[in-house]
């Protein structure tokens, strides 16, 4: 994981149809090694269909993805996942296994079918579970846990792979206003070790605050990218959601709070 | 005790190939002649023109191969289709190989084939299970998802199921009735080294390729969309355990009867000692089934039967009452 600017997932007109309708349409936008970006828009915009497509869980019918120059789809499985890690929205977890066995699972591309984890191995999974700081309930079974722990054990999951990105698709969905805010930073903190982090954000506020860059993906279609500042305009916003902002900021950090557009005329 | 045999992993095979051992020194020991433990090892490595050796070796050896190869693939297969299905209650049966198989029987015996050849039973038999795996195969082939897969199977299951109970309809004499009953009780009476050259191969084939799939069972707690991402190619994951029990469960119930319980239970007992992790439970259910097995076939044995006391009979006797404590015993964890 080195912090050169010049590496990047780069996606490039990727376009999916499901199900006959098309969900996304020639959306193309960079993730560069150290950076947070965020993708916001509204419910059924094509957010979640774009992190799959790139992780190749549903099939791009056309488009390039390509990761530090390389294009994902010659890749086999197994090198794919090394350089991508996801954390998918609200996981199931289908066995009763303590919290420190599923972060294990992370190392999972680095391990050939037989092999045990390693010194090095349990060393990266005590490392996530400290950032991540769940450590402490390492031994828990994971069913057990409350929605924020499981979260954060699931997010040390993905870390555990090391991979030089990390795809999540709304971490803080379901949590705490405190977990959200411990999540965003805990993806700022993984983008400061040289990580490219690409995230679904719903709030508004956290995705002023903690991403570097933004993508607002209406109707399948990339309708604003750039730094929150350039995306977050107050036409792009009624455009896309349909709501009315009022911005403030508070101790030299900005916030935003939406309303809707008929209310504040 | 769950921490110490997670910590050791070797600690439960190697107690469960002790019981094996035990076990199969057991079953060479009681039947229709009782031999010594002196008899028993004198018959196995001893001159072979002995009447101890021909008991031993011809009689009681197939069997006991037999039984441990059949418990092995029914431990095996019921811990991996748990883990691939992500589902506790899952069954090797659940595929229809067993039900075809033993519709495959039904038929031999309807035809009166027995009578023909000793082999003509489990030779058909395994047509039965074999087309069974034809049709899993062309639906694996085409990308069918875990539960496309599984309902064919209990649609597969239930038309095998009609058409036993159609055949013993027509069939024209309670005897013959009796004995396709009897067969599907299941047994290991009278087994030869025939039937373990017939069935082996297939049962071999099957574990063969279940090789390796632990990494990916595992992989698949976080379910399928994590899974892939971990770089688990699912597609070959399904082909394998799928197949790879249509293939040992089939040839399994050819030679011995559709024996129920050990793939549902075997594998809940080895959870007991090693925990969840689907990875973890494979082999001890294998060794685990394999031991159970043989258990069972000599309590077949035993007077209290009269020697008509059926191997699926008493497996369910006594798995059924373990299965109900341990979903006792388990019922907070599996919350």
């Amino acid at each position: 994981m080195n912090a050169q600017n010049s590496r990047s997932l780069e996606v490039h007109g990727l376009s999916v149809s499901l199900g006959g309708s098309e969900i996304l349409d020639r959306v193309s936008f960079d993730v560069r090694a150290g950076q947070v970006v965020g993708l916001i828009g509204p419910n059924g915009a094509g957010k979640s269909t774009a992190i799959r497509a790139i992780l190749d869980i549903v099939k791009a019918h056309s488009g390039v993805i390509s990761v530090d120059g390389q294009d994902v789809g010659v890749l086999a499985p197994r090198e794919r996942a090394k350089r991508l890690a996801y954390v998918p929205q609200g996981a199931p977890v289908h066995w009763p296994l303590t919290a420190e066995r599923i972060v294990a699972l992370g190392r999972t591309p680095h391990l050939n079918p037989w092999q045990e984890l390693g010194a090095h191995d349990r060393a990266v999974v005590r490392e996530v579970m400290e950032t991540t700081d769940c450590w402490s309930m390492r031994d828990r079974i994971v069913t057990t846990l409350s929605g924020g722990e499981r979260s954060r054990v699931l997010l040390a999951r993905a870390m555990a792979v090391q991979a030089p990105y990390l795809l999540a698709d709304e971490p803080t969905a379901s949590l705490d206003p405190l977990h959200q805010l411990q999540v965003m930073e805990i993806m700022r903190s993984i983008a400061a070790t040289g990580v490219g982090v690409l995230i679904v954000v719903h709030d508004l506020s956290h995705a002023l605050r903690y991403c570097d860059q933004l993508v607002l993906l209406t109707g399948g279609k990339v309708l604003a990218s750039g730094t929150p500042d350039d995306v977050l305009t107050d036409g792009n916003l009624e455009a896309a959601f349909g709501v009315k902002v009022s911005r403030w900021s508070e101790g030299g950090e900005q916030f935003l709070a939406p309303h809707k557009a008929k209310a504040a005329s | 005790m769950i921490k110490s045999f997670q910590r050791h992993p070797w600690a439960l095979n190697t107690m469960l190939l002790g019981v094996i051992l035990i076990a199969v020194l057991l079953s060479a020991k009681f039947g229709q002649v009782d031999l010594t433990v002196a008899q028993v090892l004198d018959g196995a490595f001893g001159a072979a023109d002995k009447a101890e050796s021909i008991i031993v070796r011809e009689l009681r050896l197939p069997r006991i191969i037999l039984a441990i190869m059949a418990g092995a693939s029914l431990g095996y297969t019921g811990a991996a289709l748990q883990g691939l299905l992500r589902n506790p209650l899952a069954d090797p049966g659940v595929i229809g190989v067993s039900a075809t198989a033993s519709l495959g029987a039904v038929i031999a015996i309807y035809m009166g084939l027995t009578a023909l050849h000793p082999l003509a039973l489990p030779v058909t038999a395994m047509a039965g299970a074999l087309v069974a795996t034809v049709i899993l195969m062309v639906l694996a082939s085409r990308d069918a998802s875990v539960l496309t897969l599984i309902l064919a199977g209990i649609g597969i299951s239930s038309l095998a199921t009609a058409a036993m109970s159609l055949v013993m309809n027509f069939t024209p004499n309670a005897i013959t009735v009796q004995e396709m009953v009897m067969w599907m009780l299941g047994s290991l009476e009278n087994r030869t080294f025939g039937d373990l050259m017939l069935a082996g191969p297939f049962i071999v084939l099957g574990w063969l390729m279940m090789i390796g799939v632990g990494q990916g069972l595992n992989a698949l707690s976080l379910g399928e969309e994590a899974a892939s991402t971990l770089g688990i190619d699912l597609k070959a994951l399904r082909w394998r355990v799928i197949l790879g029990t249509a293939f040992s469960v089939g040839a399994t119930v050819s030679i011995c009867g559709a024996v129920g319980f050990v793939g549902l239970v075997v594998p809940h007992i080895v959870r007991a000692f090693v925990g969840f992790e689907p990875r973890r439970i494979l082999l001890p259910s294998a060794l685990c089934g394999a031991a159970v097995m043989v258990l069972a076939d000599i309590l077949t044995r035993l007077p209290i039967g009269h020697g008509q006391l059926r191997l699926g009979v008493v497996m369910a006797m006594i798995g059924a009452p373990v299965f109900l404590y341990i979903v006792f015993k388990t019922r907070e964890s599996m919350r």
